[in-house]
Formats: C-alpha cells, sequence, structure tokens
C-alpha cells in the first residue's frame, strides 16, 4: 500500500494534464466576452463545440474524403517502401546507388510539390494521395532500412549455426528484430500523411476537412474553422492510436518489460 | 535431417587437420591461425584456452561452419564442414535470446528451423529447463531473467539439437564471479547426463582444467597449438577445495607456464 502522500502525489500528477486543459478551455471561455471579441474574431469553446454538433454530418462527409486520401497514401507508402527498403537492404548496390539519392530527395519540402501535381493530376483524388504518399514514404523507408540494419550480428549467426535460411533468418529473427523500428517509422509517417491530405486540399479541392476549412475561411465562420481543425486533430490521434494499437499486438515492447 | 532418431547422441568424432586461416582485408592480411591439428575422441570434453585474439573463437567458427578455412580441413563423424553441421550446437559468449520470445519459445527456436516438431520437442525442452533449475519459467521473457539464467537458456536451446558435437565460445565470460562458478558446476553435471562432445573455448584456466578431459594451450595470434594437456582427475569432480587438489594446481601450473613462455603471462 502506498503512504498517503504519495498518493496524493500520484493523483495530483495524473490530473495535473487534464486539469490544464480543463482551465485553458474555462479561460478561453470567459476572456472572450470580457474583451468583447465578437465570434468571427475567435469563438468560445463552447461556440465551437455547438458548431461541431450542428455541422456534424458536414463534418463527418467530408472527414471521411480526407481519411480515405490519408490511408490511401499511407498505404502506398508501406506497400512501396517496404519492399524498396528490403531491396536497399539486401542488395548493395542498389543500396549504392538509391539511398543516397533517398536521403537528399528528402531534403525537398514535399508541400512545396503541391501545385506541381495539380497541375498534372488534376483537381481530384490524385494529389492529395500523392503527397500523402511523398510525405509518407520517406520515414517508412529509412526506418525499415535502419531496423533491418542495426540487427546484432551474432544473432543471424545463432541461427545459421542451427542451419537456418536466409528466408527463415529473415522471418524468424531479422522482420521481429525490425519492427519496432518499422513501427516507429509508421507512426511518425502517419501523422505526416494527415498534413499532406490537408495541404493537397488547400490548393486544389472541392471535399475534404482542407476544403471546407478554406470555404469556412472565406465566409468568416470562424467557429466551423475551429471545429474543422480540432476534426483534423482528432483524426490524426485516431490513426495514431490505430496504429499504436497494432503494434501493441505485433511489437513485444522491450522497454516495458525492463 | 535424422530427425526421428531420438536416441542420446553420443558424442561425435572431430578431426580438426591442418587447419589455418587468413582473414584478408584490404589493406593487410591477418593470420588467425596456423596448421591447427588435433583430434577429438567422441564423447571427451576438451577445452581451448589462449590469450584474446588468438584465433580461438575462429577456431570455433570454422567447427561451426560459419566461417571458411584457407587450408585443411574439418571432419565432423567423417564429414567435411563446410556449412552448419546438423550435429553441431553453439552456445555463444553472449545469450542471444530473442527478447520478443518467452523461454520456451527460445528453446524451440532451432526445433522450428530445422523442421522438428514444436509439439513433439515440448516435453523435452521443459525437462531440459527442469534440469538446469528452470522449472516454471518456461512463459517467462528473457528481460525478466538473470545474466546467469539467460545463459543457462542459450545452453538448453544448444542441447534441445541433441548436439553430438557442443561448441561452447566463452559462455561464462560474461558473467559476474559467482554466477560463473555455479556456471562451472552445473555444466560438469549437465555434461555428465548427456555424454556429448564438447569444444569449449574459455580464458579462464581454472574451469579449463577443471572441467576438461583435455586442455589445449593455444599461442598468440597465428594460433597455433602450444600444450596438448590431458586432465587425469577422476570424475565428479569438486569444484568447492579444487584449487588446493594437488594434481589440479599442477595442471593449472603447466597452463601457467605456457603462457609465460609465450609471454602471454609477465611477471614484473
Amino acid at each position: 500500500m502506498p503512504n498517503r502522500v504519495t498518493w496524493h502525489l500520484s493523483l495530483l500528477e495524473r490530473l495535473a494534464a487534464p486539469a490544464l486543459g480543463v482551465a485553458v478551455i474555462v479561460v478561453w471561455q470567459v476572456a472572450v466576452p470580457l474583451l468583447g471579441l465578437s465570434e468571427f474574431v475567435l469563438p468560445t469553446p463552447w461556440q465551437i463545440a455547438a458548431r461541431i454538433f450542428s455541422e456534424f454530418s458536414l463534418l463527418a462527409a467530408n472527414a471521411a474524403y480526407t481519411v480515405f486520401e490519408v490511408v490511401a497514401g499511407f498505404g502506398l507508402a508501406v506497400a512501396i517502401g517496404i519492399p524498396l527498403a528490403l531491396a536497399i537492404f539486401y542488395w548493395r548496390p542498389f543500396e549504392r546507388a538509391l539511398y543516397p539519392m533517398l536521403v537528399a530527395l528528402q531534403t525537398i519540402p514535399k508541400i512545396a510539390l503541391a501545385p506541381l501535381l495539380v497541375l498534372y493530376l488534376g483537381y481530384g483524388w490524385g494529389p492529395k494521395i500523392s503527397l500523402a504518399f511523398l510525405i509518407s514514404f520517406f520515414p517508412i523507408v529509412i526506418s525499415t532500412v535502419v531496423g533491418l540494419q542495426s540487427l546484432d550480428k551474432g544473432l543471424v549467426n545463432l541461427v545459421r549455426s542451427m542451419g537456418s535460411n536466409e528466408w527463415q533468418t529473415f522471418y524468424k529473427v531479422r522482420l521481429p528484430a525490425a519492427l519496432p523500428s518499422v513501427f516507429g517509422g509508421f507512426k511518425v509517417a502517419i501523422s505526416l500523411a494527415v498534413i499532406g491530405a490537408i495541404i493537397g486540399e488547400y490548393v486544389a479541392a472541392e471535399r475534404g476537412l482542407g476544403y471546407l476549412q478554406l470555404q469556412a475561411n472565406a465566409r468568416f465562420d470562424t467557429a466551423l474553422n475551429f471545429a474543422t481543425v480540432i476534426v483534423i486533430s482528432m483524426l490524426g490521434v485516431l490513426l495514431y492510436f490505430i496504429l499504436s494499437f497494432l503494434e501493441g499486438r505485433v511489437v513485444y515492447q522491450r522497454e516495458l518489460a525492463k | 535431417m535424422n530427425s526421428d532418431d531420438k536416441k542420446p547422441s553420443a558424442g561425435a568424432a572431430v578431426k580438426i587437420e591442418n587447419v589455418s586461416k587468413i582473414y584478408e582485408t584490404r589493406d593487410e592480411n591477418v593470420h588467425a591461425l596456423d596448421r591447427v591439428d588435433v583430434e577429438i575422441t567422441p564423447g571427451s570434453f576438451v577445452a581451448v584456452v589462449g590469450p584474446s585474439g588468438c584465433g580461438k573463437s575462429t577456431l570455433l567458427s570454422i567447427l561451426a561452419g560459419l566461417v571458411p578455412l584457407s587450408s585443411g580441413r574439418v571432419l565432423i563423424d567423417g564429414q567435411s564442414v563446410r556449412k552448419p553441421h546438423p550435429k553441431v550446437g553453439v552456445v555463444f559468449q553472449t545469450d542471444l535470446l530473442l527478447y520478443w520470445r518467452n523461454v520456451l519459445d527460445n528453446v524451440l527456436l532451432p526445433i522450428e528451423i530445422k523442421h522438428l516438431g514444436r509439439e513433439k520437442y515440448r516435453p523435452e525442452a521443459i525437462a531440459l529447463l527442469n534440469q538446469v533449475g528452470l522449472q516454471g519459467f518456461e512463459g517467462k521473457m528473457p528481460s525478466e531473467l538473470s545474466g546467469g539464467m539467460r545463459q543457462r537458456v542459450a545452453i538448453c536451446r544448444a542441447l534441445i539439437q541433441e548436439p553430438g558435437l557442443l561448441l561452447m565460445d566463452e559462455p561464462f565470460g560474461a558473467l559476474d564471479a559467482l554466477t560463473r562458478e555455479q556456471m562451472i558446476m552445473d555444466l560438469q553435471s549437465m555434461w555428465r547426463r548427456v555424454h556429448n562432445t564438447v569444444l569449449f573455448i574459455t580464458h579462464g584456466i581454472d574451469e579449463a582444467v577443471f572441467l576438461a578431459d583435455r586442455v589445449l594451450v593455444m599461442s598468440p595470434r597465428p594460433g597455433r597449438i602450444d600444450l596438448d594437456l590431458t586432465i587425469d582427475i577422476p570424475r565428479p569432480r569438486q569444484w568447492t577445495g579444487v584449487h588446493e587438489d594437488k594434481a589440479f594446481q599442477h595442471y593449472v601450473r603447466r597452463v601457467r607456464e605456457t603462457f609465460e613462455a609465450r609471454g602471454v603471462l609477465v611477471e614484473r
């Protein structure tokens, strides 16, 4: 049994973050009328919440488009990035040729490509999925390569001494040892994919949360603007948690056990 | 390979014939082993002692089929070794347990790789763990075990392959002194049960003399056999008090003198 003082302390620690959040919202709610700000300059949290509920179906319909773009872009990045990482890992000339180029390409801000993508791919799904793909592709490739390369050479010798072939070495040792790093890359990538899709929608779109936000902005509908921001954030958090959940099912967390 | 052969494996016969190893790197050739020539009787325990970098681990890697030799040949039960041999089990200096697998699944890893049937070997794995004092630990993860326990699991993982030849590469080198002493005692009793051929590589002169039927002393690089010492102390040997045993002291002294003659050990 923990004693009273430590119990109080742990309760305080656990409540600190939510308490701060609540405090910020209360101050915001109270300060807006006190300062005489109108709704289109800064809506109160209550007004924003009310908008989320009243425009729920509009937000949900646009969110569905954005989610599709994010998941498609991310899925493509996984489908192309993992085999590419394997090729880089297993085939040295390929690594020599491609890896430096990949790292160099990573320095291009992918967002700057958005107008070009619209030019080439039009106003539909194309540029959004491409942008989500491009922006999430590099972290997936790099983290997979790093995960594969960081393996203790001793483990490879161990399974080889048991007569393992390269395929067995891969799925018994290399893959499980690389998974924590791979999932680290996935989690970075999914958050970036959301940004990519939204930027794509800013540039040219007829639907999606980025489009909705621009519409709200044009109509000085600041409450809806804020509502969109909140839905976008929740979307990112949700996708991140789905990946964390999958990670928990697939990856044994060494750190937790220690 | 001979998967249905569940009889206790007699030790394998090992012939190391004039084996040399030169590592070729871009700017220099490292001569690791120089005409090593040893014949090992089946079922005997042979310890190899030598200074760091003398090529004793290279010798073990060649026997394990992990490193190609430059000249000479190695025969295990008459078969020339070019790749890992199914009759050979290896225990490395670090336990190399897969941290995402529990104890039982780690012990069964070679069974999975050799497609011998996990379920068939499960009772065997549990029996081996019981023998090394790990009953009830089957479901634990490696991170929950102490260093000594982890190395015991690694030994079980080698033994489940029923190796005619067990190769041990400084298996107690990473353990604390007290755990090491316990492991030395446990290894003797384990080997007396299995009675296979063991090649045990170590830095520890006392553990080599205590455990082995025969101690091979290697010279500094390029490694060759400097002294081939038969240890004639009856078994079971008692670790406690062995350092006061006249015969034991004699053998340890012989090994030391060999190192001194080579300048590996110097009195200042």
